[in-house]
């Protein structure tokens, strides 16, 4: 079995979030990026395919030269190969057209991707990529088994789970659930040393055109005061719910 | 030019969120200068949603299309742009509309946005503000492609009525294959789930343990809202993990948001920082949750939440 894990490079979730360039960019200054935590979980589900199949598992991500330590600590984690399609992420159909190109020319059984980057939150990559594939998609994936060619994930919805079924080709967007935060991998010390010795893969794309652009970021706006209620003074809180927030 | 909703249906009923997309394809197509029209799979009774004011509504009833499949569902929306010279398609925020959003995107080759807090602040290029950074910014994004696509991020339009008298068209799409088949389906059929509540009532560590979430279930029961909680309530399995809400869990936008003993780090207030009114009820003054609030309680959740039950109980009695 051939997998690809789609990585996409995040600030780390502790991270301030502030903008440079006239609010046009997001600042990068001391922030650290680290791999989208729903795509940690896909990767660690790669590597239980691995271990127990001996699925060979390449990452993928669309971004620039920083993004490299990021791929490294995948290759650290376990995976056989990295490439990087150097390019700047800016629009979801561009990269999900990248990367479906590049799965295209080499056949992956499984794609693995995140319900949605933290960053970004589009959840889009995953689902353009299956159109544009034509392979099976399921989203919110929370569980993933694969026997003999057929996969049988689980998707949160909402109120609930859903159980389907499907043949590969399959690409997933994954979360919590596909393995559980205490069995996520980290890498060792012989992991870190044999990334080293991995291929890490610079492609050049050929230009797609985009149909999206972010023009500007705004902060939330400054939160007004807080009004404390003294808790022998419930009444208070229901009056100001009912007749100045009206929300009950 | 013209608007295309698809809405999302519930045992054959106009979802809750419908009145809200409606109303926000009616702005749009007035801004625009053209018709709104809306698809309903599956909904026997769509008089509710002449409040809003479309133009059409394309019917289509379809026993095959009783269980929910992203790729038929894309197929089926992206039939009626066709057919239906539909330029702009706005989505809910729901998880089955994100689902086949960007599936639907490729077909139809049109740049998606999703989670959109507001109309277009200009038509050209089409842009729009939507959330970012996990509810820690916001930004505006502009589709330069002619066909667009947009989801609305619940409870962030509101709805205004606007009735009209449309035109029903029955549709008669063609269903394609999926390679996808459901195995079995497990839901609670009556319970208020996250993306449907206008109230989230949620819990944290400060609860102590899953024994004591009579309370919690009680006030939700109250105020008809739908029950939550912190990343270690679910990671120590004391709630199920579809009730994790922040930034790896739910994105929460109700109206109201009421946090019992959660401390309110940086993770779980991104996912809720969307909601309109928080509420936070806490035994400890320095709890960084205060700090994000909008009304806030210094006590003990065993004392407190009983206590604000019994009033809001006599409080909806009084007026309903
Ligand atoms: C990568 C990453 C992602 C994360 N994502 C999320 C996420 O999506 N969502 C999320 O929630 N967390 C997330 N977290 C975890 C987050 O950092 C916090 O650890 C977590 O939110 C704390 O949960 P809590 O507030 O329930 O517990 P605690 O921090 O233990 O807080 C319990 C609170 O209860 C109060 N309390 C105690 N007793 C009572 C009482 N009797 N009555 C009233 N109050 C009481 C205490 O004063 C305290 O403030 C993430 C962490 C990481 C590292
Ligand atoms: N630049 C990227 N490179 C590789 N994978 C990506 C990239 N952006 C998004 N993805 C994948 O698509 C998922 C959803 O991202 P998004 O559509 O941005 O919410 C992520 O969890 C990744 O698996």
């Amino acid at each position: 079995m051939k997998i690809l894990v789609c990585i996409s490079c995040v600030p780390d979730t502790t991270s301030k979030i502030n903008f440079t360039n006239n609010d046009t960019e997001f600042d990068t200054n001391g922030v650290q990026f680290v791999i989208n935590p729903n795509d940690e979980f896909g990767l660690t589900r790669a590597m239980w395919f691995k271990e127990k199949d001996g699925a060979a598992v390449d990452v993928i991500n669309v971004g620039e030269q920083t993004n490299d330590s990021v791929l490294r600590k995948s290759l650290a984690i376990g995976a056989d190969k990295a490439l990087r399609i150097n390019s700047k992420a800016t629009d979801s159909f561009q990269v999900a057209s990248y990367i479906a190109n590049y799965a295209k020319e080499n056949s992956y059984d499984l794609i693995i991707a995140g319900r949605e980057s933290i960053d970004y939150n589009g959840s889009m990559v995953p689902g353009m990529i299956s159109e544009m594939l034509d392979i099976s998609f399921v989203t919110n994936c929370v569980g993933l088994e694969i026997e003999n060619g057929t996969a049988t994930a689980e998707r949160e919805i909402e109120g609930g789970k859903e159980t389907l079924k499907c043949k590969l080709p399959l690409i997933i967007g994954g979360q919590k659930g596909l393995v559980e935060e205490s069995d996520l991998k980290i890498p060792n010390m012989r992991g870190i040393m044999q990334a080293r010795q991995k291929p890490l893969t610079v492609i050049e794309p050929s230009e797609i055109k985009i149909k999206t652009t972010t023009n500007k970021f705004y902060r939330p706006e400054e939160k007004k005061e807080i009004t404390m209620i003294n808790s022998d003074d419930l009444d208070r809180l229901i009056d100001l719910l009912h007749n100045e927030a009206k929300v009950i | 030019m013209s608007v295309l909703v698809y809405i999302e249906s519930k045992n054959n009923k106009p979802k809750k969120n419908s009145a809200e997309v409606i109303s926000y394809g009616k702005e749009l197509a007035n801004k625009l200068s053209c018709e709104l029209t809306v698809l309903t799979i599956n909904i026997d009774e769509s008089t509710e949603l002449n409040k809003y004011g479309p133009d059409k509504i394309l019917k289509i009833s379809d026993n095959s299309l009783n269980i929910f499949d992203a790729k038929k569902f894309a197929d089926i929306i992206f039939q009626a742009a066709n057919k239906f010279s539909i330029s702009h398609v706005i989505l809910n925020g729901g998880v089955d509309s994100k689902y086949l959003a960007p599936m639907l995107a490729v077909k139809f080759q049109a740049g998606y946005v999703s989670n959109v807090i507001d109309l277009p602040s200009k038509l050209e290029p089409f842009t729009v503000r939507r959330t970012s950074f996990s509810n820690k910014s916001f930004c505006d994004a502009s589709i330069v492609s002619d066909k667009k696509i947009i989801s609305i991020s619940n409870n962030s339009f509101g709805s205004l009525e606007n009735p009209s008298t449309p035109e029903i068209i029955d549709f008669k799409p063609n269903v394609i294959e999926s390679g996808l088949k459901q195995e079995s389906l497990d839901s609670a059929k009556d319970q208020i789930t996250i993306a449907d509540a206008d109230v989230v009532v949620s819990a944290g560590r400060g609860l102590k343990g899953p024994e004591n979430w009579g309370i919690i279930e009680e006030l939700a029961d109250t105020l008809g809202a739908a029950t939550a909680c912190s990343k270690p309530v679910s990671d120590l399995g004391w709630r199920p993990h579809s009730e994790h809400v922040g930034q790896t869990g739910k994105p929460v936008s109700t109206n109201l948001y009421i946090a019992i003993g959660i401390s309110g780090a940086i993770q779980h207030l991104a996912g809720v920082s969307s909601s309109k009114v928080k509420v936070v009820i806490n035994t400890d003054p320095e709890a960084p949750f205060f700090k994000a609030a909008d009304y806030g309680i210094v006590g003990d959740a065993f004392e407190v939440v009983p206590k604000l039950n019994e009033k809001l109980k006599a409080f909806k009695a009084e007026n309903n």
